[in-house]
């Protein structure tokens, strides 16, 4: 009896956790080059621009984008890496102690034209955060935000500049962004709660 | 994540994983110090008070300092101008201050226990910044970290601890974390300064100041405390500067890449030359920059923790 209701519940949980891909390798392949060229035609070329990404998913798009861009517009347009855990707004709150980790970027952002670049828009809580953080390092001319998935459920005033795909989601839901450099493969699924 | 403790009191009880993470924390929090604005929000709202029964410069301005710029409220009661000058004692003193409801209290007192003592009173944080002859962890930590940040590793590096060490809580607390990280350790010092029973701490005991450093990575250099040697320890000043003082002929034996440190404030000329302090494998001022940023991390990793309920 009790075994059996185990076992239900294990079927329930094997359901559940069904995952579906929304983007494969060339969807993220196509997004990222997409974005850049929104960038490019944006910012009216890339003087001035630079590109920060969030720990640490952020980061590797920022480099694919920079990439990106260098076959677009010939530039090196520099990368930076930042963590926001210490502006983060639930330090301390039941269970939550994230770790510290660095926040690296070389040049200045003064007078820059800084992109923002992270994997999924959620609440936009990090992205409050970010600006943050970035308006402490410095004085840059403009902020804009790019995002491989722009999942919904805002709960602060925020929104991306860039878009790789928008996708409608329950809050129950989980997306997983999978990058080569950190995952071994790449790709975007939803995973039902 | 996060250190699963409410004190920090002392290096004998930590784990090398615990120290890691305090470590490789303040490697972020060094960032901070880089920038124009140097201040983040993590612990806004949060009251750090610096509760110090002895002298201190670098201690306490650098727990003041990464206070401040963690965003935490900072008070300073000095003993001589507070009621402990009207005789209060520390259970009181702590529990007035646990009704004002600190986050964190560091503590400096001459006696050995003093920390985990008011720890037992207080649901604030306690860090012992100094119990006596006893421990002293964030100097261990902070001294930890910047042979880390110089030699790019721990593990299998040598250290001689030299001079005072039965009076020295800074030699008690490096012992205790250097053995927990895979460092080999050494101390150095006449007889009369080296305590009965040291080797057990899993430390090899010199009285030759030149063998001592002869093949060791770093040197640490205690500081004499003249103010605890009325007991005779030594017939005079200058011997002890002539026998275990180090001086650039002196080093002339070392390793040729031997990194140089001392916990401050240095006795010029007795313990260290001049030349030596300020030369170039001296890390001393390191050191201090590097206080502020692990003593960021203990109170992040400290303060931010999560509260049960």
């Amino acid at each position: 009896m009790v075994r059996g209701f185990f076992y239900a519940l294990n079927l329930m949980a094997a359901e559940l956790n069904e995952k579906a891909q929304i983007l494969d390798q060339a969807g993220i392949q196509r997004a990222v080059t997409r974005i850049a060229h929104e960038i490019v035609e944006r910012n009216k070329g890339t003087n001035d621009l630079v590109l920060i990404g969030l720990r640490s998913r952020g980061v590797d798009l920022a480099r694919r984008i920079a990439q990106e861009l260098k076959i677009i517009d010939g530039a090196d347009i520099p990368v930076g890496t930042l963590d926001v855990t210490l502006y983060r707004d639930d330090l301390g709150r039941v269970g939550i102690q994230p770790e510290v980790r660095k926040t690296e970027i070389s040049f200045s952002i003064n007078e820059k034209r800084v992109v923002l670049v992270d994997d999924v828009l959620y609440t936009g809580r990090t992205i409050r955060a970010a600006l943050d953080s970035l308006i402490d390092l410095g004085r840059p001319r403009l902020i804009q935000l790019a995002v491989l998935v722009d999942r919904g459920h805002r709960e602060l005033p925020i929104r991306a500049d860039y878009v790789g795909k928008n996708v409608p989601t329950s809050r129950q839901e989980q997306v997983q962004v999978l990058l080569t450099e950190e995952d071994g493969v790449d790709g975007v699924l939803i995973v039902k709660g | 994540m996060g250190l699963a403790r409410k004190d920090l009191l002392r290096m004998q009880d930590m784990t090398a994983d615990e120290i890691r993470l305090i470590l490789d924390t303040a490697e972020s929090m060094k960032q901070v110090a880089g920038r124009d604005i140097k201040k983040v929000p993590a612990l806004r709202g949060k009251t750090l008070i610096n509760l110090f029964y002895e002298a201190s410069t670098r201690t306490r301005t650098s727990f003041e300092i990464a206070g401040k710029w963690l965003s935490a409220d900072v008070i300073n009661v000095s003993t001589s101008s507070s009621s402990v000058a009207k005789g209060e004692s520390l259970k009181d003193t702590g529990l007035t201050l646990q009704a004002m409801h600190p986050d964190i209290v560091v503590l400096r007192h001459p006696a050995s226990g003093a920390a985990e003592f008011l720890a037992k009173q207080l649901a604030a944080s306690v860090i012992n910044a100094g119990d006596g002859a006893h421990e002293h962890p964030s100097q261990a930590l902070l001294d930890l970290f910047t042979i880390r940040e110089k030699k790019g590793r721990l593990e299998g590096l040598k250290a001689a601890i030299v001079g005072d060490i039965a009076h020295s809580r800074v030699a008690r607390s490096s012992i205790h974390g250097m053995r927990k990280v895979g460092m080999e350790v050494r101390v150095a010092g006449p007889r009369t300064m080296l305590p009965c029973f040291i080797d057990r701490l899993g430390v090899e005991v010199f009285t030759d100041l030149e063998r001592a450093i002869a093949d060791v990575d770093i040197i640490m250099m205690l500081r004499l405390q003249l103010e605890r040697q009325q007991a005779g320890l030594f017939p005079s000043l200058r011997e002890y500067s002539r026998l275990f003082g180090l001086t650039l002929p002196r080093l002339k034996g070392a390793k040729s890449d031997v990194l140089i440190m001392h916990p401050g404030p240095i006795n010029r000329g007795v313990e260290i030359a001049p030349e030596v302090a300020d030369g170039p494998y001296s890390l001393i001022l390191n050191q201090v920059e590097n206080g502020v940023a692990v003593r960021m991390a203990l109170l992040y990793l400290l303060a931010g923790a999560p509260q049960a309920g």
